[in-house]
């Protein structure tokens, strides 16, 4: 046991202190840092830089005579920040002045026999949505007003015939959360089935390059001459997966702070979308669950096909399978982020590679009875133990074999060498 | 301390590695194991030191089996570099020195000691790629010794150092010998060999072609050499009976003669062409009997 603790901390340290991690661990920090005060810091340069929407002035040429000053009101009503300005000259002095760029727009009002408006809104700019969309929507309710008033309808009368409808979605489905929750979920799922999906692969082809490097470099010898290589693996495999799990936790502590200090004024922007505060710890806990078992699954596979190979080179070819595995169970889960009920689904979420996504999306998007989760949890954990101990006995050959070995007929080979 | 092969036989599917070997190195004793490459050194090595199972017959160090249990009192150093190119040379040792059952204040000790003594202490917080490749071999020699071990596995120790440094590893070899220790060793270099071991076994494609004490093994060959320096031409002695092979040189010529009697015959007639510089009978190298047992095998 001693030996065991003497490689694992020795996998975890080694990798830990190297340049590239500690660099990347860092960067990522920081970028989350940004991305979640993302919104802040766009206001912040708006605001700077003065755009946004600051005061302004609309320039106005009213041939009604009672429209401007009622889009006044509106605009002041609406707290728009924009202040109607009425033009004296004509038409013709404006379009010019726009043209040479000494204002941004104009526009002329009119009200025809029918008490209906007519607004011709005049700009250079082609960019400018959000101006026109503020003025036709003011102008829309100065039109209802007027026309409501033609009618002699009262003010309330007019609300009860603009009063919305009342819909609500109703699913009966017994695993089905509520449409709201469900839209929370998914955000939530996929960014962790994201995180699982990269980590799984990272950290697996890690554990095949450990393993190859320290062939090729002819540590192994050495080492399994002290250690049982079945030990010297799965020590392997526990200290990356722990290095794995701290820079996850690391992430997850890093952007709970991010969270809690970026900006919350802003409504409808990045905290919103994600309000932590309304996430099931029970989707976090699963999440930490299936990030374990599918490193587990994977990384015990990675370590026997990196103990096939001498040379780093020929690591990525070897454990090619392994990751079209990988990519395979991400694109089926991601197919259920639409629709999670779908058959397929609940199929790949019992085969023990795709499961660790699969699964997780579908315990995380609906109310699964328990033992569904379980059982899934179950076969996963079976198929490590099978993989570790097969695996243990392609290892123990395998590390001793050099030679261009780089394709998975070694197999058999390495395990004819480990019993001898 | 005894280390024991008994009848060791290996085999990978239809080939043999490994035939029937048997030897036995004593306390405080060096052996020297030589063969040609691919003769089966490096799979006697890895069956003593337990990563592969004889098919037959039994390996024991100390009547016991040896086991992982064992594995601080062995110290062994691969033919090919084994270390990790991208750790500390501090770190590495302290960590293949903990693997061999040194405490972690041990390991840092010793590996200050070992470092000095192989005048590299500057080296402890480098990077192993960083060495140039005799240094990181001297790395490798400290990792095999540093936990003082009673059983010394060592292939090819000396490959790649500077005479300088092989007279340092040399002596911190025989100073392991001094206190005991049991010694195996695989080289190519036959004058380290003569040097260095009491007994040896040279083996080809698995099988132990000759073996026994250095003196036995040179008195069993029955050929000696004879030197002769002369500035007289020397052709004529070639077809005397009894030599079986002439190395000319600018100086004069060796010959391989089969018995004493021979050489007698040789001074004669070596005198009649004129006076002579130089006559003396040599006892056989350990290169010309490897070349003549190994090479006849080949051939």
């Amino acid at each position: 046991m001693r030996e065991f603790w003497i490689i694992f901390k020795q996998a975890f340290s080694t990798k830990a202190k190297t340049k590239s991690f500690i660099i990347t661990t860092a960067i990522m920090i920081a970028a989350i840092f940004l991305f979640s005060n993302l919104s802040k810091i766009i206001d912040t340069v708006q605001s700077v830089t003065g755009g946004g929407d600051s005061e302004e002035t609309l320039q106005v040429i009213d041939t009604s005579g009672v429209l401007a000053d009622r889009l006044n009101g509106q605009f002041s009503a609406n707290e728009t920040g924009i202040t109607v300005e009425l033009s004296d000259q004509s038409e013709q002095a404006l379009t010019k002045k726009v043209k040479e760029g000494d204002i941004d727009s104009f526009l002329t009002l009119a009200l025809d026999d029918t008490k209906t408006i007519q607004a011709n809104y005049t700009t250079m700019s082609a960019i400018d949505f959000n101006l026109p969309r503020v003025i036709q929507d003011a102008l829309q309710s100065i039109q209802t007003e007027l026309k409501a008033e033609g009618l002699s309808l009262s003010g309330e009368q007019v609300q009860t015939l603009f009063s919305p409808i009342q819909f609500e979605q109703k699913n009966v489905s017994l695993s089905a959360k509520s449409e709201e929750e469900l839209n929370q979920a998914r955000v939530l799922v996929y960014v962790l089935m994201f995180v699982i999906y990269i980590a799984v692969i990272l950290y697996s082809s890690m554990i095949a390059t450990e393993v190859a490097t320290e062939k090729s470099s002819r540590v192994m010898e050495i080492l399994i001459s002290s250690v049982s290589p079945v030990k010297h693996m799965f020590a392997k495999v526990l200290g990356i997966g722990s290095l794995g799990l701290a820079q996850i936790v690391l992430y997850g502590i890093a952007g709970f702070i991010a969270m809690k200090t970026a900006s919350t004024d802003i409504p409808g922007g990045f905290t919103d979308f994600f309000s932590f505060s309304d996430i099931s710890t029970g989707t976090l806990v699963y999440a930490v669950i299936f990030f374990l078992l599918g490193y587990f699954l994977y990384a015990t596979l990675a370590a026997l096909l990196g103990s096939l190979v001498s040379r780093t080179e020929d690591v990525q070819q070897m454990i090619m399978p392994m990751t079209m595995l990988i990519v395979a169970a991400f694109i089926i889960a991601m197919t259920g982020l639409g629709d999670p009920e779908l058959g397929y689904l609940q199929i790949a979420s019992y085969i023990p590679f795709f499961a660790p996504l699969v699964m997780f999306l579908r315990v995380g998007m609906l109310d699964l009875p328990l033992w569904e989760p379980l059982l899934s949890i179950a076969i996963m954990l079976v198929t490590i133990f099978l993989l570790g101990w097969f695996g243990a006995r392609v290892y123990r050959g395998g590390v001793l074999m050099y030679g261009p070995s780089r394709s998975l007929k070694d197999i058999k080979k390495a395990i004819q060498l480990g019993k001898e | 301390m005894t280390l024991q092969l008994e009848n060791v036989t290996k085999r990978f599917g239809d080939f043999t590695a490994v035939d029937d070997l048997t030897l036995t190195v004593g306390e405080g004793t060096m052996y020297g194991f030589l063969g040609a490459n691919g003769a089966g050194k490096t799979t006697t090595f890895r069956m003593i030191l337990g990563l592969l199972n004889a098919n037959e017959g039994k390996i024991t160090w100390n009547n016991k089996k040896i086991t992982y249990a064992t594995s601080p009192e062995i110290g062994y150093l691969p033919e090919e570099r084994g270390l990790y190119p991208k750790m500390k040379v501090e770190d590495q040792l302290i960590f293949l020195g903990q693997l061999r059952g040194m405490s972690k204040a041990d390991a840092k000790s010793e590996l200050k000691k070992w470092l000095e003594r192989m005048e590299i202490p500057h080296y402890a917080n480098k990077k192993v790629e960083e060495l140039s490749k005799g240094n990181q071999q001297k790395i490798q020699v400290i990792a095999s010794l540093m936990h003082n071990p009673r059983l010394l596995i060592l292939d090819e120790p000396f490959s790649g150092l500077d005479p300088v440094n092989v007279e340092m590893l040399k002596k911190a070899i025989l100073e392991f010998r001094n206190q005991g220790a049991t010694i195996v060793f695989s080289s190519h270099r036959m004058d380290h060999v003569e040097e260095l071991c009491e007994q040896l076994s040279i083996i080809d494609k698995g099988k132990q072609i000759v073996s026994g004490t250095l003196r036995d093994v040179k008195r069993s060959f029955g050929k000696q050499n004879v030197r002769i320096k002369s500035d007289n031409d020397l052709t004529l002695l070639d077809s005397i009976a009894g030599v079986t092979s002439v190395h000319k040189s600018i100086e004069g010529a060796v010959y391989q003669v089969e018995s004493e009697l021979v050489a007698d015959a040789l001074l004669t007639e070596a005198l009649k062409a004129g006076p002579i510089r130089h006559f003396a009978i040599e006892e056989p190298s350990l290169q010309d009997i490897f070349i003549e047992k190994v090479g006849k095998e080949h051939a």
